[in-house]
């Protein structure tokens, strides 16, 4: 293969000399080579040459070398799926919030968990503390062919099997040994392959991360662009021993530290746009507006206004879905589901109604980072407002708020009315387990998922409008496409909703404006009954 | 032959037409800008009042160079003699063909009238508009200038009120301008510098 390559150079460089000058071709012969980033080649290694049946095998022969490599990830949210927010003393992370999607993880985790970085966790008696059931290659997979299958609570097939046992399906297994033998650092597809597709499926959950990503145009994100600066997720996620930087739970609302500086940064997220671009990026040089962007920046988050929109890689984000009107079947008493003309479900008998856009202008509002989430458990009331699934902290005037862009996912989910409070419904599994997706019965996966989670549930379902807020920091637009001036200078701008500051070409004083109008209209009609006057009189004479 | 006096000197009349048109240019952008009415559009509407303004600084700069070494500053002393009757006049004499009276010569170019308004301009409007409009040119210094919890909506609405005085003004200033002998004779001389004396 290397023979026939460099034969093929040669015969590309005698061609070449036929046009060009000695100095030239010397230049396309001599080619320099791509230094490698790394100084070890996992294919020597004599623990990765041998057949891994499972995914834990290979763990073990990670850790032979990399000795604290699963220490580290086990103290990770990727590990752990809680967080724990000692601002609001909430218990979070994924293993406890809820959402207003697939609503829950407790009562489904033998597929959720397909997207844990571990092998196994299919009930809550997981052992948090193994080591070989930290899943290396999940994250660190080169060759794009590891695959966790669904259903399997993360694990990998290793070797030919059927799945579901009984089913007759023979599923085909992945070359371990060639994936463990290219490992490397992580990769927008390694990343991408769980935070592309969260809420199950691509770009449904958050709206500004989706498959597109993969491989951007310019348009769609300017750092992550294949034909421009070609970042992948850690480039701005900056990791070190597996600790993740940029938070969900606890964002970097303002970030006062500016840009960070080797020594004197320790501790701060070096995920936010200012960790870069520092706190005045706007520079005379490349903007005529410089100064007065620059104060922009003290009071609106760098993506309010260079994320015109999300979902704008041609991947529809969900905007809402309604789980009550879930379980209508058509006249031979079959499920439904309907589809728009991309493809993207509207309804689907085991789900209900979905609402998918692209393109989507975000919502805005004052953030300072604080989130309190609705918990299994928390009252809540059905009224006219919606429930919010997590509530956004932020003003004016608290110094430490920015106004931020959102996606607002909206929907209905199922409650229960006695007890005030939220259910986790069963949805997955086969149809002996009693998942909604299966059975179609609420009572049933009520029931089960609230068992499931220990949590009391009182017989009675009904379905409450909620509402949850995704803060947007992804699919930053090319300056030339950022937000234009007047899209909020203008009474219905896309800042109408925000209180406590002044807009102007938004706001203005009503009193003083009509009372100046009509001072000016009766000026002028007073120098026009003048004028009239004159006129009259000079004819009488 | 009707006598003429030459009251508009080349510069004065200069500044006044250049003033004219750049004020109502600053009103027109001004007004879209604060979310009245829609042309330029936001971002080209905050550039050419931003243009307009710098240059009548610098108009200004010219004329008040001008006014103090050629000691034509003193026009703008007011004084209340005679404001009566010209209140009279144009409350009553005007209608009857009276003659107008207060006569311009070179020393005496505004009326009494016009000199009590002047000094508003310059006492009140002049001070508000510019203050607020310089503080509003430069919104990214006011932390550095001391006032970082000046507030904006105070700065712009002064700048909003100035802006309504310039335009009361303007139209009574406009119709002042056809009460001379001839409607159109204080537009004339503004332009040839040159009163016909009646």
């Amino acid at each position: 293969m290397l023979r026939t390559r460099s034969a093929v150079a040669l015969f590309a460089g005698a061609l070449l000399g036929a046009v060009l000058t000695v100095t030239n071709l010397a230049q396309a012969t001599v080619a320099p080579q791509a230094k490698p980033s790394t100084t070890a080649d996992h294919s020597k290694f004599k623990e990765l040459q041998k057949q891994f049946k499972t995914g834990p095998e290979v763990t073990k022969a990670c850790l032979v070398c990399h000795t604290e490599a699963a220490k580290q990830v086990h103290r990770t949210k990727h590990w752990t799926w809680e967080f724990i927010n000692t601002e609001k003393n909430q218990k979070l992370g994924k293993k406890n919030v809820l959402n207003n999607f697939c609503i829950s993880i407790p009562q489904n985790q033998q597929y959720c968990t397909n997207c844990h970085v571990g092998y196994g966790w299919k009930d809550k008696n997981f052992d948090f503390t193994s080591e070989e059931n930290v899943d290396c290659l999940v994250c660190h997979d080169t060759t794009l062919t590891y695959v966790k299958q669904p259903g399997m609570a993360g694990h990998v097939v290793g070797e030919e099997m059927e799945f579901p046992k009984g089913s007759g399906k023979i599923l085909k297994p992945i070359n371990l040994s060639k994936i463990a033998q290219g490992v490397g650092k992580s990769s927008r597809e390694t990343c991408g392959n769980c935070h592309f597709f969260g809420g199950g499926g691509d770009g449904v959950k958050h709206g500004d991360l989706d498959s597109s990503l993969f491989a951007p145009e310019k348009d769609v994100d300017v750092h992550m662009a294949v034909d421009g600066l070609n970042f992948n997720c850690g480039t701005c996620h900056q990791t070190s021993s597996h600790d993740v930087p940029g938070s969900r739970y606890t964002p970097t609302a303002k970030d006062k530290g500016g840009a960070q500086i080797r020594g004197k940064s320790e501790g701060e997220n070096p995920a936010t746009c200012v960790a870069c671009h520092d706190t005045k990026p706007h520079k005379a040089e490349k903007s005529k507006h410089a100064a007065r962007l620059n104060v922009h920046a003290e009071k609106l988050a760098c993506q309010t206004c260079h994320i015109p929109a999300f979902a704008r890689g041609g991947v529809a984000t969900k905007m809402s879905w309604d789980w009550s009107t879930a379980g209508q079947m058509d006249a031979e008493g079959k499920p439904i589901v309907k589809k728009d003309d991309h493809g993207n479900t509207l309804y689907e008998s085991r789900k209900g109604d979905f609402v998918v856009a692209e393109n989507v202008k975000p919502e805005y509002y004052w953030f300072n980072g604080g989130i309190t989430y609705t918990l299994l458990g928390d009252k809540i009331e059905k009224g006219d407002k919606p429930v919010g699934i997590n509530k956004i902290e932020g003003s004016a005037t608290d110094g430490k708020s920015m106004i931020w862009p959102f996606k607002v996912s909206r929907g209905k989910q199922p409650y229960d009315p006695e007890n005030h409070t939220l259910i986790t419904p069963h949805t997955t599994g086969p149809k002996s387990g009693g998942g909604y997706w299966t059975n179609y019965d609420w009572d049933r996966a009520a029931r089960q998922g609230m068992a499931d989670a220990g949590a009391p549930f009182s017989g009675k379902i009904d379905f409450v409008s909620t509402e949850m807020y995704w803060p947007i920091a992804h699919m930053v637009a090319p300056k030339d496409k950022s937000v234009g001036c007047a899209e909020c200078h203008a009474k219905d701008g896309r800042l109408a909703g925000i209180k406590g500051i002044y807009i102007p070409g938004r706001d203005a004083n009503p009193l003083i404006d009509k009372a100046a109008w009509l001072l000016a209209l009766l000026t002028l009609l007073g120098v026009l009954g003048h004028a009239a006057i004159r006129i009259f009189a000079s004819k009488k004479h | 032959m009707v006598e003429r006096v030459y009251i508009f000197k080349r510069f004065e009349r200069f500044w006044h037409w250049a003033q004219a048109a750049l004020i109502m240019f600053l009103l027109l952008t001004g007004f879209e800008i604060h979310g009245t009415y829609s042309n330029f559009g936001f971002e080209r509407a905050v550039e050419f009042h931003t243009i307009a303004a710098w240059s009548l600084v610098g108009l200004w700069t010219f004329a008040v160079f001008w006014h103090l070494t050629t000691g034509e500053w003193k026009q703008y002393i007011p004084t209340t003699q005679r404001v009566t009757e010209m209140v009279r006049f144009y409350a009553f004499g005007i209608f009857k063909g009276e003659a107008h009276p207060f006569k311009q010569t070179v020393l005496s170019k505004h009326n009494p009238l016009q000199r009590l308004a002047y000094l508003g301009v310059l006492l009140v409007m002049n001070p508000l508009i510019w203050t607020s409009g310089w503080f509003l040119l430069f919104y990214g210094s006011w932390a550095s200038w001391g006032f970082p919890n000046l507030s904006l909506e105070l700065v712009a609405t002064a700048h909003v009120i100035g802006a309504f005085m310039i335009l009361l003004f303007l139209i009574v200033h406009v119709y002042l301008t056809t009460t001379g002998h001839t409607p159109l004779a204080h537009i004339k001389a503004m332009i040839t510098g040159w009163e016909e004396k009646h």
